[in-house]
């Protein structure tokens, strides 16, 4: 958390004139003349209210039927098995870990701006991070569904995911990345949770003791574990915040490069690649702060935050897309120049298909919007229009989804042998479990609004002007 | 003893609207000689801690040691259940083939250090804790939004009722209201 103390930089004498206008020009990180009250007001009346905006209802209602397609589909899919879905040998491997990947991709960006962005200082991410981390639980609750169900018989699995004392004496094969994956998962998930819950505890007092029906009393109470505020309590707290952030950062970069080791540590053309950890870790950010956006652009004109989530936000978190997209699209580059290089016909072959073969069509939109779009994001006019920036990242996770795709799919279909070659296409009930999951992660989302606040009250509250004190005695 | 005068009351709490004024209060109570006190705010401030003396944290400690456990605890179990409970011969590779025995430790020992950092924050907090008589006083609804209170608490040797009383209304509080234990 921002200490205090810390006074925000605007506040600071500027160096040179430059500078200085260049600091006139940044918005602030909060809107001028928030106090603790006005804060804790705003962001706690969404939840306290009696009165629903109609766009919830609206939207609850479409994730909602979402998220009744996904029941449908998975008793269809537990009733008949996964022939239901498009995989064949040999791309055994198809929308199940295609979303996946994108999922998981997604979640990242809350733990970076928990954690990562603690770690530097950065005052923007106080604003985002609640709700960024709220999307990282949910994404990672759609991402475990698709590895889980693949199995098809979820129920039958445990005991080659999980390390316990079962009754024939099977130990998992913990020499496969698929087993490095649960434990990275899991952990990830535990983890996000834990974090998630220490930092919403203060925030459940605020609501206790604003809430006036004696339910939602009872219910943050609760939650709030008898919360008072204590200097002693705060002091260990802030430490244990802290240390959270320290230990998730490892984490964070290490889920996405364990997810990238289920292809690397393969023989496969297009997957054996040294390149795949950082470039999976930055598409994962990249993919996450576009869901960031997507969820923002809306939460803020909705319900009337854009005091707490500026126009500073929304430059940095295009920022954030640039740098990273451009670690992406050097990504793309190297596979392609790597194939041609290193003379491998397979790998030249495996390059060609992607550009030239069935899916070359996926391939070179995500060339477009991955490589080429982005490039946008270099212009101010472009990151101050937030019903551009809303459309471009919706078509960033797309792009993100299709690169999935032609990772998985174009290497699978086609490998060294001619006569195991086939071609991929997913069904309806591949596409019912995916639109599901979305319903599930938007059903969860609309109910978080609702229910929980969506911002962290008592971390805005520490970079109101109200929280810079005056030296004393 | 103030315990016998003062048998039903668990301290005195006095209110302030800012934190320069709870940090004051706070410094001045301990030159004051009072110890059994404790400061509550809406926000973090880390001269609280300072104010009250509070001795360091051991929780970096902890966390080290429970990411420790997790690390030893992640690595013996694959080795035990790769070379012993259940060897599988590859290829005749090697059994004990610890560098792809890493990422899961790593993970188990991320997993370990961070529960133990949770379960230990809120451990040596005391939290969950369903009842305090701060909650008592009916202003104290407002330290969780904008509200600073400073509690001298009747446990401290220095306590009494009047003079403790005179002593928190000196610091320019809001107002100073008796706790009920």
């Amino acid at each position: 958390m921002a200490d205090p103390m810390q006074h925000s930089h605007h506040a600071a004498p500027a160096g040179d004139g430059a500078l200085a206008a260049l600091r006139a020009r940044t918005p602030e990180v909060i809107a001028p003349g928030h106090t603790f009250e006005s804060v804790t007001d705003s962001i706690s009346h969404i939840v306290l209210t009696k009165r629903t905006p109609i766009g919830w209802f609206i939207g609850f209602a479409f994730a909602f039927l979402l998220l009744m397609l996904l029941n449908v589909t998975v008793a269809k899919l537990l009733m008949e098995g996964i022939g239901i879905w498009g995989n064949n040998v040999p791309v055994g491997w198809a929308f199940d870990i295609i979303n996946f990947v994108w999922w998981i991709g997604i979640g990242h960006a809350g733990t970076l701006i928990s954690a990562i962005l603690l770690l530097f200082r950065q005052q923007w991410r106080t604003s985002i991070n609640r709700f960024a981390e709220a999307m990282t639980l949910f994404a990672v609750a759609c991402a475990a569904m698709f590895p889980l169900l693949h199995t098809g018989r979820p129920w039958l699995a445990v005991y080659w995911l999980f390390p316990y004392p079962n009754s024939m004496g099977l130990w998992p094969q913990f020499r496969s990345p698929l087993i490095w994956d649960v434990f990275a998962v899991s952990t990830y998930g535990t983890v996000s949770a834990l974090f998630w819950f220490t930092g919403l505890v203060p925030d459940m007092a605020t609501l206790r003791d604003r809430a006036e029906s004696k339910v939602a009393k009872k219910i943050f109470g609760a939650a709030a574990l008898g919360w008072r505020g204590s200097a002693r309590h705060w002091h260990r707290y802030e430490m244990a915040y802290l240390l959270l952030a320290g230990i998730s950062t490892p984490l964070v970069l290490s889920v996405h490069s364990v997810v990238s080791f289920d292809f690397a540590v393969s023989v496969l053309p297009g997957w054996h690649a040294t390149i795949f950890p950082p470039y999976f870790v930055a598409g994962a950010i990249y993919s996450g702060f576009a869901m960031v956006m997507t969820l923002a652009i809306p939460l803020r004109s909705v319900y009337g935050l854009d005091g707490f989530i500026t126009m500073r936000h929304i430059h940095n978190m295009t920022k954030v897309m640039l740098v990273t997209g451009m670690i992406v699209a050097y990504g793309y580059f190297n596979e392609a120049f790597f194939s041609w290089y290193a003379g491998n016909e397979y790998e030249g072959y495996m390059m060609l298909n992607r550009m030239e073969g069935p899916y070359a069509v996926f391939y070179w939109s995500l060339i477009a919007i991955n490589a080429v779009m982005i490039q946008l994001f270099w212009f101010r006019s472009v990151r101050d229009n937030i019903a551009l920036l809303f459309v471009l990242s919706l078509l960033v996770n797309v792009g993100m989804w299709l690169e999935r795709f032609v990772i998985i799919v174009t290497s699978l279909h086609r490998d060294f042998l001619p006569s195991s070659w086939d071609i991929y296409m997913p069904t309806r009930w591949d596409f019912a479990m995916f639109a599901g999951t979305m319903g599930l992660f938007l059903s969860l989302f609309f109910l978080f609004i609702r229910f929980l606040p969506a911002i962290a009250i008592f971390e805005m509250r520490t970079i109101t002007p109200e929280a810079k004190l005056k030296h004393h005695g | 003893m103030s315990h016998e005068s003062t048998p039903t009351l668990y301290g005195l709490m006095a209110e302030f609207d800012t934190a320069e004024g709870l940090i004051h209060a706070t410094e001045q109570a301990r030159l004051a000689g009072y110890r059994a006190m404790d400061a509550y705010s809406p926000l973090p401030i880390e001269e609280l801690s300072e104010a009250l003396d509070l001795p360091k944290t051991r929780l970096p400690k902890a966390v080290f040691i429970g990411g420790l456990v997790g690390c030893l605890g992640g690595f013996l179990l694959e080795t035990w259940a790769s070379t012993i409970a259940y060897p599988m011969n590859i290829g005749g590779r090697p059994l004990f083939s610890w560098p792809q025995f890493i990422p899961v430790t790593f993970e188990t020992t991320v997993l370990g250090a961070a529960l133990t950092c949770f379960f230990g924050m809120w451990g040596s907090n005391k939290l969950p804790q369903p009842y305090h008589p701060v909650f008592n006083v009916p202003e104290f609804a407002r330290a969780s939004t904008d509200r600073f209170f400073l509690c001298i608490e009747a446990a401290d040797p220095r306590f009494d009722r009047e003079a403790t009383a005179r002593f928190l209304q000196d610091l320019h509080p809001l107002g100073v209201s008796e706790v009920a234990p």
